[in-house]
């Protein structure tokens, strides 16, 4: 049996020499921040023009992680590309010439890409939300009301189960081309779009990306959401579960295909 | 030591690997010859468990190849050029497999220094050429000081002096004691290198035999011989009691006589001769002879070219067979 400590070394590695977990994972960081900090600039100074309804239902940590939406897409290449890159190289070959056990060499893999992004989710997290509640001024929130550390450490959660959900589907398919051509209008348009039709509305509240996302919101019905069948946990558990089946997919495709 | 036994891989209806069963055993460079689409690719990496057997089985010092703890230092194998992540640099594409194994770092620059690559140690991989790529897996391959190594037509993409090196390097690892598995299409480079033969054509097991027993069994030597006066040299032979067979374009070929002698006569006669030399059949020829039947990929040399595989290859008045020798370990 290989060594675990020295997979997980190895995969380190593996990550930290190549140059796209730099970017994808900066990327990740800045786009979230960058474009939650000017909707809550925006919404700061637009406030008066908000409906009553809306004005009362304002969720101020929820408007902070807005720059999610595109955030996370950059954590989607990460994941796609942390598996991906060892089929599109061809080093899979040599990798799994050298951690012959499939789940070992996997899930060192996941483990160890899934607390990096868990690490930099989390520092996206905290950095959206205070600087997001510094620009809604008067209309903030701070870290110290209820529910919101939960939603802050849960946008932590919900970047890292993005990045693991795509590894497992990577190692799913194979090929990061095929991945992120799937994912990515999935996340940016597809899952959005869906949430939104009244009649496929029921069943994109179990999309892992709508079903996570419930645990970055405070005010549960705020900006327009309907009501969903779960709560904060409920969706991520919901999330995680998606996250289990790809990763679970993905194991059994190595498991089974020739490299 | 590598025992492959009732190996076989079949892809939907299409066979790969027949039933393959062969021993590679240590201290000498073992050829693993076959033309393009034999099956030695995919024979090499059920070797290392890549991919999967649809019967039969790989044991690599007597353990199957996912019972090894760190197969690094077992077995060390070159695949396919570029097998590594083009972004990384050449030093930290073999950190990730050194560390993997457990492997202290100090043998990569050891092995950089061993294929040549320290000048390029920390280049990305990407702007390798084909033969500092295949540099860079021999180094993957030998990263574990291994007992077993496994190289998949190696001087692809080499450079001569490239090709010089791997040569020497193979014999030498098996001058070490330990065991050299080596593929090739191209018989001529396996005669310089390998000290023992696998043939397979089609996924089977044509011949396993030692290089020299091949040589003895398939090449057949001769005496070539070439003048303006052919008809009396003809009657000089037949006086000499010497048979000589008429190839294309004048030329006299002569078994089993030395040049010397066929010399000396023709000086006797005061006979003009334009060409003598020491021929001998290559062992090309004698390869292609024994996989013609399983070629894969035949070229067609007309548009009625029929199935004859490649027959326009050598000079013509070469392919007698000598003997009924590459029958030999056919169907085994």
């Amino acid at each position: 049996m290989a060594s675990v400590p020295a997979v997980l070394q190895s995969e380190w590695t593996k990550i930290r020499t190549v140059s796209s977990t730099t970017w994808t994972l900066i990327s990740a960081l800045v786009v979230t921040v960058a474009l939650g900090a000017a909707l809550s600039a925006l919404l700061n100074s637009q406030f008066g023009d908000l409906g009553a309804a809306q004005q009362a239902t304002f969720d101020p940590t929820y408007t902070s992680f807005s720059g999610m939406v595109l955030g996370q897409l950059a954590m989607v290449v990460f994941g796609v590309l942390v598996v991906g890159s060892e089929y599109s190289s061809g080093m899979i070959r040599t990798s799994l010439a050298a951690v012959p056990q499939r789940a070992t060499f996997l899930f060192g893999k996941i483990l160890v890409a899934g607390v990096l992004a868990l690490a930099v989710g989390l520092l996206t997290g905290f950095l959206s939300f205070f600087l997001g509640q510094a620009l809604l001024g008067d209309h903030g929130t701070g870290i110290g009301e209820p529910n919101v550390l939960r939603a802050v450490i849960g946008s932590g959660l919900y970047m890292a189960l993005i990045a693991v959900f795509s590894m497992g589907v990577a190692a799913m398919l194979r090929s990061s081309m095929l991945a992120l051509g799937i994912l990515m209008p999935f996340f940016f348009l597809v899952s959005g779009i869906l949430s939104a039709v009244p009649g496929a509305k029921d069943v994109a509240h179990y999309f892992p990306d709508q079903a996570g996302s419930r645990i970055m919101q405070v005010v549960p019905d705020a900006l327009n959401s309907s009501d969903r069948p779960y709560g904060p946990w409920g969706g991520l558990g919901i999330m995680a579960l998606w996250v289990v089946a790809a990763l679970v997919g993905g194991y059994l495709v190595m498991r089974k295909r020739d490299a | 030591m590598i025992e492959v036994t009732g190996l076989t891989k079949r892809y939907g209806r299409k066979v790969a690997v027949n039933d393959l069963s062969f021993t590679v055993r240590p201290g000498v460079v073992t050829g693993f010859l076959g033309p393009n689409g034999a099956g030695k690719s995919t024979t090499m990496r059920m070797m290392l468990d890549l991919d999967n057997p649809t019967s039969g089985s790989v044991k690599i010092d007597g353990k199957h190849y996912r019972e090894l703890s760190e197969p690094l230092k077992h077995i060390g194998a070159l695949l396919e050029a570029k097998a590594m992540h083009g972004g990384r640099s050449a030093y930290n594409n073999l950190l990730c497999l050194a560390q993997s194994n457990r492997i202290p770092a100090s043998r990569i620059t050891e092995v950089l220094d061993m294929v040549g690559l320290t000048s390029v140690a920390k280049g990305k991989s990407k702007g390798f050429s084909m033969g500092m790529g295949q540099r860079l897996g021999i180094a993957s391959a030998l990263l574990g000081d291994p007992e077993i190594l496994m190289f998949d037509e190696p001087v692809n993409g080499l450079d001569p002096e490239g090709i010089h090196w791997i040569r020497n390097l193979m014999k030498g690892l098996a001058t070490e004691g330990r065991t050299v598995f080596v593929s090739s299409h191209l018989m001529s480079e396996m005669a310089l290198t390998a000290d023992h033969l696998i043939v397979i054509g089609q996924g089977r097991l044509l011949a396993n035999t030692s290089m020299a027993d091949f040589i003895h069994e398939n090449s057949r030597s001769f005496t070539r011989l070439r003048s303006p006066d052919r008809e009396r040299v003809k009657d000089a032979l037949d006086e000499a009691g010497i048979t000589a067979v008429e190839g294309t374009g004048g030329v006299l070929e002569i078994d089993g006589v030395e040049p010397e002698r066929l010399g000396e006569l023709a000086a006797r006669h005061g006979i003009v001769l334009h060409e003598l030399s020491s021929q001998r059949a290559s062992l090309e020829e004698a390869f292609m002879r024994m996989t013609a039947e399983s070629v894969e990929y035949h070229a067609h040399t007309g548009p009625d070219g029929g199935g004859a595989p490649a027959t326009g290859w050598g000079s013509p008045g070469w392919g007698t067979p000598a003997g009924g020798g590459n029958d030999q370990g056919k169907g085994a």
